[in-house]
């Protein structure tokens, strides 16, 4: 699969602080892109790198094959974390001449305007003023003013935020609509739960290093611990339990079941396999439960985050 | 539509359809004309009050000289004892009570007269009064030495002298006011541009950081060119403005003379009837005066400067509104605006009046940050060509130098929230 954007080696200092530090990433084609860190590790530095509002002092970003070049911002949309808009211009207007800012005609933009205002069924809102709408209102005017150039490249930055769910579900289905038509999406977010849910591959910044990426299930993959879920049905929960832990590395594990189960979770050592396992404890009781502990986005940034601190 | 032609038609709409600006546009000539109205009449019912001086000649020399004249009704009252004299002053509240006793000698006498009255009075009557005893002590003098007054008054001369330059062309006395109107009127007009549409400029960026758009722009546009959209737009609306208050200001004044009878010329004109063939001359040299300065000079200078001043202004005013979150917070960095600008009205109105082509106007005028305004008040005053070409020059190059450092101000600025910046931190950012 080919990359849409890469940026290599990207170094920023602001004075004597370094924002971004050798920071490479790839972004394939036509894929979700998570880019996780804490606050201030340099994300919205490198969001603004590759929207060329501020230019990295080393390294260089590549859209497409091609060095990225001022002709590349219509081929961009952005939707910033500190985002606004005129609060006296119309409604209508200002997402005209936000749209003819990113090179669509006057009449191109209001046939797309158009569109998106009837998909979202506020077309009635054009002429008002945004200070008369509320915040999740004005989010979505700028969803669309994003998304209207039809950009090979889409980047939000916390973009649920201020979304009621509902309202929050219908910009998650549109992304997921954009990707499949062919767009490629960057997302930077602390909800790790839409990151889970949305993104196929992440890169991790902290402190401005990349500290982690790749693919969510090769990156999972590598942090899975050859831990298993287990639910045993017994007569003598405490006995077994200590029988176990003799013999494998166990500790209790929680999770809601109807009957009174030995909830354990057992971590094997490289000589022992799953199956194994299961046809040992087949003996020792009834199996109700068997599942690999598949760890979450969210165990594995902060995992990552701590070991590098 | 290119980005920046899109830029300034949004900006010169907004700032257009902005409530404040549709009221300034619309209210200010009424209130300038009512203003110059209101000057005038006060001007009128001032004049109108007469003050009444009492008078207690003991020398019986000048009663036929008090004689009412416009301002002053004098009343004699040297037949009444003195101190029923002052009494009577006091209770008809009179203006004053002139006290001339009986001496010796017409020196001793200049000496010792006396003005009582319950507070000073103003010096135009002073100056009356003592103008009608001097000239009276005067004439008393030449007669005891035996002069005839006939052949005294015979004797004066009357000198006005006849301006010419060396190609004989004749010039009124008053050219220089004419240079000096022309010159002052257009460095004050360009200092009040800049200022008001400076600040606007100002505000328009402090909005945009703000309402929080200014990320959602700068990933479409250049800073650069979202900064000079915003510039020009400004000053095309201020353009407008300033049309429409120079056509609503004529019409309005037109409508006041001819309704309200109010005559905007000076009082003086009218009493001076007897001089009027004079006048009458000096307004056609005053007219060929105004018609001799390098009238397409001026105007081209104005153009030149009045851009140029404004720009470098400008982009000064658009680096403070995005190191800024808020116009309080601006108040701080507003020194170096007006430091330079008033330092360029005063230098104008003292020292390019005084002498136009000296040291400090011409050093004044080469310096870019007040060389709009000083240039635009020596140019009236005629010149040299080198010197307007070293004062433009070093304004361009200033222009572009500002506006670079401005950019790079602006572009870190307007992505900064939250800080309250130093000169210090501001230098910093020119660095990143």
């Amino acid at each position: 699969m080919s990359n849409l954007l890469e940026v290599r080696q990207a170094t920023k200092r602001f004075g004597s602080f370094t924002a971004l530090q050798d920071v490479s990433i790839q972004v394939p084609k036509g894929s979700i892109f998570g880019l996780l860190g804490p606050n201030g590790a340099g994300k919205t530095t490198l969001i603004r790198i590759i929207n060329q509002i501020t230019l990295p002092d080393q390294g260089s970003v590549y859209l497409d094959n091609q060095l990225l070049r001022p002709e590349h911002i219509k081929d961009i949309g952005y939707l910033p974390e500190e985002r606004g808009l005129y609060k006296s211009m119309k409604v209508g207007e200002q997402a005209l001449y936000l749209a003819q800012l990113k090179g669509l005609s006057k009449k191109e933009a209001k046939e797309r305007l158009k569109y998106w205002f009837d998909k979202f069924d506020i077309s009635h809102w054009w002429d008002k003023k945004i200070q008369e709408l509320s915040k999740g209102m004005a989010q979505k005017v700028q969803f669309i003013v994003t998304v209207l150039h039809r950009p090979k490249l889409l980047i939000f930055d916390e973009p649920f935020s201020g979304f009621d769910p509902i309202n929050a579900n219908v910009i998650k289905d549109e992304i997921l609509q954009l990707r499949d038509e062919g767009a490629t999406v960057i997302f930077s977010t602390h909800r790790m739960e839409s990151v889970e849910e949305l993104c196929d591959h992440i890169a991790l910044i902290n402190k401005s290093k990349k500290i982690l990426e790749g693919k969510v299930s090769d990156i999972k993959r590598a942090y899975k611990s050859n831990t298993f879920e287990v639910g045993l049905l017994t007569d003598d929960n405490n006995g077994l339990y200590n029988t176990l832990k003799d013999k494998f590395n166990v500790v209790p594990a929680d999770f809601k079941t109807i009957d009174d189960q030995l909830k354990l979770k057992i971590t094997l050592d490289q000589n022992t396999s799953s199956n194994q396992l299961l046809s040992y404890l087949s003996e020792k009781g009834q199996v109700m439960r068997f599942n690999e502990v598949i760890p979450g986005v969210n165990e594995i940034f902060i995992k990552t985050i701590t070991e590098n601190e | 539509m290119s980005n920046l032609k899109l830029i300034i038609k949004r900006e010169f709409i907004a700032r257009v359809r902005n409530r404040t600006f549709v009221v300034m546009t619309f209210l200010s000539p009424l209130i300038f004309v009512g203003m110059i109205s209101l000057i005038t009449w006060l001007a009128t019912l001032n004049n109108e009050e007469v003050k009444q001086v009492a008078f207690f000649d003991e020398t019986n020399l000048f009663g036929s000289d008090f004689t009412d004249s416009g301002n002053i009704d004098y009343l004699d009252y040297s037949k009444l004892p003195l101190s029923d004299a002052k009494d009577s002053v006091v209770i008809k509240k009179l203006s004053g009570l002139l006290y001339i006793p009986k001496k010796e000698s017409n020196k001793e006498l200049a000496a010792s007269i006396q003005f009582y009255a319950e507070e000073a009075p103003n010096i135009s009557i002073l100056n009356d009064i003592e103008d009608i005893i001097a000239s009276k002590l005067t004439n008393q003098n030449f007669k005891q030495k035996g002069l005839d007054l006939g052949v005294i008054e015979d004797s004066k001369a009357k000198v006005n002298i006849q301006i010419e330059n060396f190609s004989g062309e004749k010039t009124s006395k008053m050219a220089n006011y004419v240079k000096m109107f022309f010159g002052g009127a257009a460095g004050y007009f360009l200092m009040m541009f800049i200022i008001i549409y400076g600040n606007m400029v100002m505000r328009s960026v402090i909005e945009e950081k703000a309402n929080r758009i200014i990320e959602i722009i700068i990933s479409s546009v250049k800073p650069l060119q979202l900064m000079m959209g915003k510039i020009l737009g400004t000053s095309f609306a201020g353009i407008l403005q300033f049309l429409i208050w120079v056509i609503l200001g004529s019409v309005l004044l037109l409508v006041a003379t001819s309704v309200f009878g109010i005559d905007p010329q000076p009082v003086g004109m009218e009493q001076s009837i007897a001089l009027q063939e004079d006048n009458q001359q000096e307004i056609q040299l005053l007219l060929q005066d105004i018609l001799k300065l390098p009238l397409g000079t001026l105007v081209l200078s104005f153009f030149v400067y009045f851009i140029g001043g404004y720009f470098l202004y400008s982009a000064i005013y658009a680096a403070i509104g995005a190191a800024v979150d808020s116009e309080t917070d601006s108040q701080q960095f507003m020194l170096p605006i007006i430091l330079p600008l008033m330092l360029g009205i005063y230098v104008g109105f003292f020292s390019v009046i005084e002498n136009p082509h000296g040291t400090v106007s011409t050093v004044f005028s080469m310096i870019p940050l007040t060389s709009p305004i000083v240039m635009l008040m020596r140019i009236p005053f005629g010149v040299p060509w080198w010197e307007v070409t070293i004062s433009i020059l070093l304004l361009v190059g200033s222009i572009i130098f500002i506006t670079w450092l401005a950019a790079k101000i602006y572009r870190v600025g307007i992505l900064m929230y939250g800080k309250k910046p130093s000169y210090k931190e501001l230098f910093k950012w020119l660095k990143y």
